[in-house]
C-alpha cells in the first residue's frame, strides 16, 4: 500500500476519488434531466434552478425552524417535486402540441422567474446551513464526509428510481411511454398522469440533489448556474433520454473537472470540460455509448 | 392611410437621424441608444432564430465582443478600431468551433439549445475565472483616454452615439433585407423544414446553417464592443452568461421572431418595461423586474408564440393567430 | 355486446367513415374486409377510442362509449391490438406483457392472466426476457395479442394481424385466431387478407371508400358476386 502510494501523487489520487464522489452527484442530476427528456420530449432548462430552490428549502428548514438535517430532507424533496409537477400542468402541458423549442425557452423564462424569485425573496446573500462535518482522513488522503454522504444518497437515490423503472407498472409505463407514445391509451394509461408523475420524480430527484449538494455549497440566487450547463453537457454527451450515457458522462466529467481544479481554479476545470466535450463530438458525434455506423 | 413602405422607410429614417438635433433630453436619448443596440444584438438573434436555430449562446458572443475590446484597448493600448474587429475574430471563430461540429454531426433543436447554453455558461465562467484579467464579476471598465476620442472610440456627446448605434440598427436590418432576398433564405428556410430534403435538393446543409450562424456571431459580438464603449463599464452578468441569451430569445419572442422589426419591438418593450420597472419598484427591490420578466415571457411564448408584432401583422392578413393542427393518424 | 350507429369520424377536415352501422355479439367473430384506405383502421381506432367520432353513437355493451376517454376504455373490456403490432421495441417481451396489464383490474389477475398467455404462447414464455424489437415479425405478432390478452378482455380488435407476414406465418395467426374465439371471446377483425379471414369469421362486413357496401354470414360473403371478383380473385 505504502509503495503504491508512492507511485501515485497523494493529490492526484484524492482529486481522482473526489472526482468520482462528484460524479454521483452530477449522474444523479444527470439522471432526472435524462428522464424529463426521455419521456416527455421536454427539456427543462432551468433544472438547476428548482435544485436552488431546494437548497433554499432545505436552508430554511434547518437554519430558520431548526428542523434537522435528516427530517428536513423529505420535506425538501417533496417540495421539489411538488414544483416540478407543477412546472409540468402550468407551463408545459398547455405547450405539449406546440412547437417543442417553445417549451425549452418557456422553461426558460421559468429560470428567470425562479432565479429572479430567489433574489426577491432570499436575497442576494450566500447562505449555507452552518453544518461542518468532520473530514475522513484515509492514507494520508482527506474527503469530507459530505460529499461522501452525497455519494451514497446519490447512488442509492439512483438505484431506488432504477428499481421503481423496472418493478412498478407506472414505472413500466414511463419506460414504454418513450417508445410509442400514441399506443398508450390501448394499454389503459393515461398519459398525462404518467407525465405529470414523471414531472413529479424528476422535480423529486433534483430535491435529493439539492439536499445533498446544501452540504457542500453555499446558496444564493444563482447557484444554479455553476452546474446547470454541466449537466447539460453530460446529458449531451450521454445521449439526451439515455440513462446509461448519462451515467458514464457523468463520472467522466466529474473526472476533468476535479483533477482539472487539481491544478487550478474550479472554473477552469469547466472549461476543460467543455473543451473536451467539443472533442468528444467530433469523435462520438451520437453521444458517449453511441455505436459508431 | 397607411403608407406605402416605399417612402415610409426613408421618411421615417430621417425623422430619426433628425431626432437628437431637435429633442436633447439626455435620459431619453441614453434609453434610445440602449434600445438600438439591443435591438441590433436581438435583430442578430433572429437571424438564425427565425431559421429554428434556437442558439442560447448569444450572451457568449456578445462577452466575447464586448471583453476583447476592452482588454485590447486596457492591456494593449490597441484601439478599438482594431479591437473590435480582433473581438469578432474571436468570436466568429468561437462560433464555428462549437457550431461546426453541431452542424456536421445533425446536433439539433434541444440539443443544439443546450450546447450553446453551455457555451454562454462557459464563456461567464471564463470570465469569472481569468479575475486577474478581467476583474471577474465585480466588472470591468475601459481606461478613459488621454488622447483622440475617435481612436479610443469614446464620446461623451450622446447624440454622437445614437448616430452610431442607429447606423448600426440600420445596418443590422439591411442585412435582414439582404439575407431575406438572397438565395441563402431559401435554403435555410428548406432547412428548417427538413434537412434530409433540403440536402437531397442540393442545398450543403452544414455550409447554410454556419454561414448564417457565423452572420449573427459576429453581429452580436459587435453589439457586445458598442454597448462596452458606450456604457464605459461590462459586467460577466449585463453582457453574457445564460441571462443575457435568454433575454435575447425573450425580447424577441416578445416582438416577433419572424418579422425584420419583430427584434426591434421586443427590445423597445422589454427595454422600456425593464426601466419602467426599475423606476416603479426602486432599487430596494432589486430582481422584481426579472421576475416580471420571467412570467410575461413564460405567458408570452403559450398565449402569442407569434410575438406581438407578429400577431399583429397576422391579423391584418387574417390568419388566425394559434393556429390547431389536426392530429394525423399514426 | 358491440353497436356502432351512423358513425362519422375523421382526421382533420379529412373524413374517413360515412355513417357507419355495425354490431358483433358476444361470442361472435366478426370481420371487416376492404381495400386499402378504405377506413378499416379508422373504424377500429373510433372503436378503442383513439378517435372521436363527429357523428353517431357507439355501445359497449349499451352503455355509450363516445365519450369516455381512450385510456378508460380498455376497463371496459374492449383490447385493440394496433396495425403493425406496436410493441414497444426496447422493452422485453414480458415488460410488453405488464403493459397490457396497466389497468388496476388487470393487475389483480396478472399471474393467472400471464400464465394463460404463455399456454396459449409458449414461445413467448421462452423468449419473455428477450427486447420485443429483436423477436421475428410472427412472434411479434403473438406478443401484441398476448399484450391485449392481458387485459382479460370481452371484446379483441385485430386490426391486419396477418400484414407483413410471411403466408406460413399467416396461417399459424389465423389457426390463434380460431383457437382465441373458441375460448369464447368475441373478436372483430380488420384484415385485407379475405381468403383466410372469411374462414375464421361468422359473419363479415364489406367496408370501401368510408362506407359499408356489404354485409352477411362468411358463407353469404363468400359466395357475394361483388367480394368474389374484387377480392377473392375468382
Amino acid at each position: 500500500m505504502e509503495s503504491f502510494l508512492e507511485i501515485f501523487d497523494i493529490y492526484l489520487l484524492e482529486a481522482v476519488v473526489n472526482g468520482i464522489l462528484l460524479g454521483g452527484l452530477l449522474a444523479l442530476l444527470a439522471l432526472g434531466l435524462n428522464l424529463i427528456f426521455g419521456v416527455i420530449d421536454v427539456t427543462w432548462i432551468c433544472y438547476a434552478e428548482l435544485v436552488m430552490i431546494g437548497m433554499y428549502g432545505m436552508y430554511f428548514l434547518v437554519q430558520y425552524y431548526g428542523i434537522s438535517y435528516f427530517l428536513a430532507a423529505p420535506v425538501a424533496i417533496a417540495l421539489v417535486a411538488i414544483l416540478g409537477a407543477l412546472l409540468h400542468f402550468l407551463v408545459i402541458a398547455p405547450l405539449l402540441s406546440g412547437p417543442p423549442i417553445n417549451q425549452l425557452l418557456a422553461t426558460g423564462g421559468v429560470l428567470f422567474v425562479l432565479q429572479s424569485f430567489a433574489t426577491v425573496a432570499f436575497g442576494i446573500d450566500f447562505r449555507n446551513l452552518g453544518i461542518r462535518l468532520p473530514v475522513l482522513a484515509f492514507a494520508e488522503m482527506h474527503f469530507s464526509y459530505a460529499r461522501l454522504l452525497a455519494f451514497g444518497a446519490a447512488l442509492i437515490g439512483m438505484v431506488v428510481v432504477y428499481l421503481f423503472m423496472t418493478r412498478t407498472y407506472t414505472g413500466t409505463a414511463i419506460r414504454a411511454i418513450a417508445q410509442d407514445r400514441q399506443i398508450m391509451a390501448l394499454m389503459g394509461v393515461d398519459t398525462k398522469k404518467i407525465y405529470l408523475i414523471t414531472s413529479a420524480v424528476g422535480g423529486a430527484l433534483a430535491g435529493l440533489a439539492a439536499c445533498l449538494l446544501v452540504l457542500q455549497y453555499d446558496v444564493h440566487p444563482f447557484v444554479g448556474l455553476s452546474f446547470g450547463p454541466i449537466t447539460f453537457l453530460i446529458c449531451v454527451l450521454g445521449g439526451l433520454g439515455n440513462f446509461v450515457g448519462g451515467f458514464v458522462a457523468a463520472f467522466v466529467f466529474a473526472e476533468i473537472i476535479s483533477l482539472g481544479g487539481l491544478f487550478s481554479d474550479l472554473e477552469w476545470g469547466y472549461v476543460l470540460a467543455f473543451v473536451f466535450f467539443i472533442i468528444m463530438m467530433f469523435v462520438r458525434p451520437g453521444g458517449l455509448l453511441a455505436r459508431r455506423q | 392611410m397607411i403608407m406605402s413602405p416605399r417612402y415610409a422607410w426613408p421618411i421615417g429614417v430621417a425623422l430619426l437621424i433628425a431626432l437628437p438635433f431637435v429633442y436633447r433630453d439626455p435620459y431619453h436619448l441614453h434609453i434610445l441608444i440602449l434600445i438600438l443596440i439591443w435591438s441590433f444584438a436581438y435583430t442578430s438573434w433572429s437571424m438564425m432564430g427565425r431559421f429554428g436555430l434556437v442558439s442560447l449562446g448569444h450572451g457568449g458572443f456578445m462577452g466575447v465582443g464586448a471583453y476583447v475590446t476592452a482588454l485590447l484597448w486596457n492591456h494593449l493600448g490597441l484601439s478599438p478600431w482594431i479591437g473590435i474587429p480582433i473581438a469578432l475574430l474571436c468570436a466568429g471563430t468561437l462560433a464555428l468551433l462549437v457550431a461546426y461540429p453541431c452542424f456536421r454531426f445533425r446536433i439539433t433543436g434541444h440539443y443544439f439549445a443546450l450546447v450553446t447554453l453551455a457555451l454562454s455558461g462557459i464563456v461567464l465562467q471564463v470570465i469569472t475565472a481569468t479575475r486577474d484579467w478581467t476583474g471577474g464579476s465585480l466588472g470591468y471598465t475601459p481606461e478613459r483616454t488621454k488622447g483622440s476620442h475617435i481612436v479610443a472610440l469614446q464620446f461623451d456627446d450622446k447624440t454622437v452615439w445614437y448616430l452610431i448605434a442607429l447606423a448600426v440598427w440600420l445596418a443590422g436590418l439591411l442585412i435582414w433585407h439582404l439575407i431575406d432576398r438572397s438565395m441563402a433564405r431559401y435554403a435555410m428556410e428548406a432547412i428548417s423544414e427538413d434537412e434530409d430534403a433540403a440536402a437531397a435538393a442540393g442545398v450543403n446543409v452544414t455550409f447554410e446553417k454556419l454561414r448564417i450562424t457565423v452572420i449573427s456571431a459576429l453581429m452580436t459580438a459587435l453589439a457586445g464592443a458598442l454597448y462596452c464603449q458606450y456604457q464605459m463599464f461590462i459586467s460577466p452578468d449585463t453582457v453574457s452568461g445564460i441571462a443575457v441569451s435568454l433575454q435575447m430569445v425573450f425580447a424577441v419572442v416578445v416582438g416577433g421572431i419572424y418579422v425584420a422589426l419583430g427584434p426591434t419591438v421586443g427590445a423597445i418593450i422589454t427595454l422600456l418595461l425593464a426601466e419602467f420597472l426599475r423606476i416603479f419598484f426602486g432599487t430596494k427591490a432589486v430582481g422584481y423586474d426579472n421576475l416580471v420578466y420571467g412570467v410575461l415571457l413564460v405567458l408570452f411564448i403559450i398565449f402569442l408564440p407569434k410575438g406581438i408584432l407578429g400577431s399583429i401583422l397576422d391579423r391584418l392578413k387574417g390568419v388566425p393567430v394559434r393556429q390547431t393542427v389536426a392530429k394525423k393518424p399514426a | 355486446m358491440l353497436e356502432l350507429k351512423s358513425v362519422d369520424a375523421g382526421y382533420g377536415s379529412f373524413q374517413a367513415l360515412f355513417g357507419i352501422n355495425l354490431d358483433v355479439k358476444a361470442g361472435e367473430a366478426v370481420g371487416v374486409i376492404g381495400p386499402n384506405g378504405a377506413g378499416k383502421t379508422t373504424l377500429m381506432r373510433v372503436i378503442s377510442g383513439l378517435i372521436r367520432p363527429t357523428r353517431g353513437t357507439i355501445a359497449m355493451e349499451g352503455t355509450d362509449v363516445v365519450a369516455t376517454p381512450a385510456h378508460l376504455i380498455v376497463g371496459l373490456g374492449i383490447a385493440h391490438v394496433p396495425e403493425n403490432r406496436r410493441l414497444f421495441p426496447r422493452l422485453t417481451v414480458q415488460d410488453n406483457l405488464k403493459m397490457g396489464a396497466f389497468m388496476p383490474q388487470a393487475r389483480a389477475k396478472f399471474a393467472d392472466r400471464l400464465e394463460f398467455v404463455f399456454d396459449l404462447f409458449p414461445r413467448m414464455k421462452e423468449r419473455r426476457n428477450q427486447m420485443a424489437g429483436t423477436m421475428s415479425g410472427g412472434e411479434q405478432q403473438m406478443c401484441a395479442i398476448g399484450r391485449a390478452l392481458m387485459s382479460d378482455p370481452k371484446l379483441l380488435l385485430l386490426d391486419e394481424p396477418s400484414a407483413g407476414l410471411a403466408p406460413v406465418v399467416v396461417q399459424q395467426v389465423f389457426e390463434l385466431v380460431k383457437r382465441i374465439r373458441s375460448g369464447g371471446l368475441t373478436v372483430l377483425i380488420v384484415e385485407q387478407n379475405v381468403q383466410q379471414v372469411l374462414k375464421v369469421v361468422d359473419r363479415a362486413y364489406l367496408l370501401e371508400a368510408g362506407t359499408i357496401r356489404a354485409s352477411g354470414t362468411a358463407v353469404e360473403m363468400r359466395e357475394s358476386d361483388t367480394v368474389k371478383q374484387a377480392y377473392l380473385g375468382v
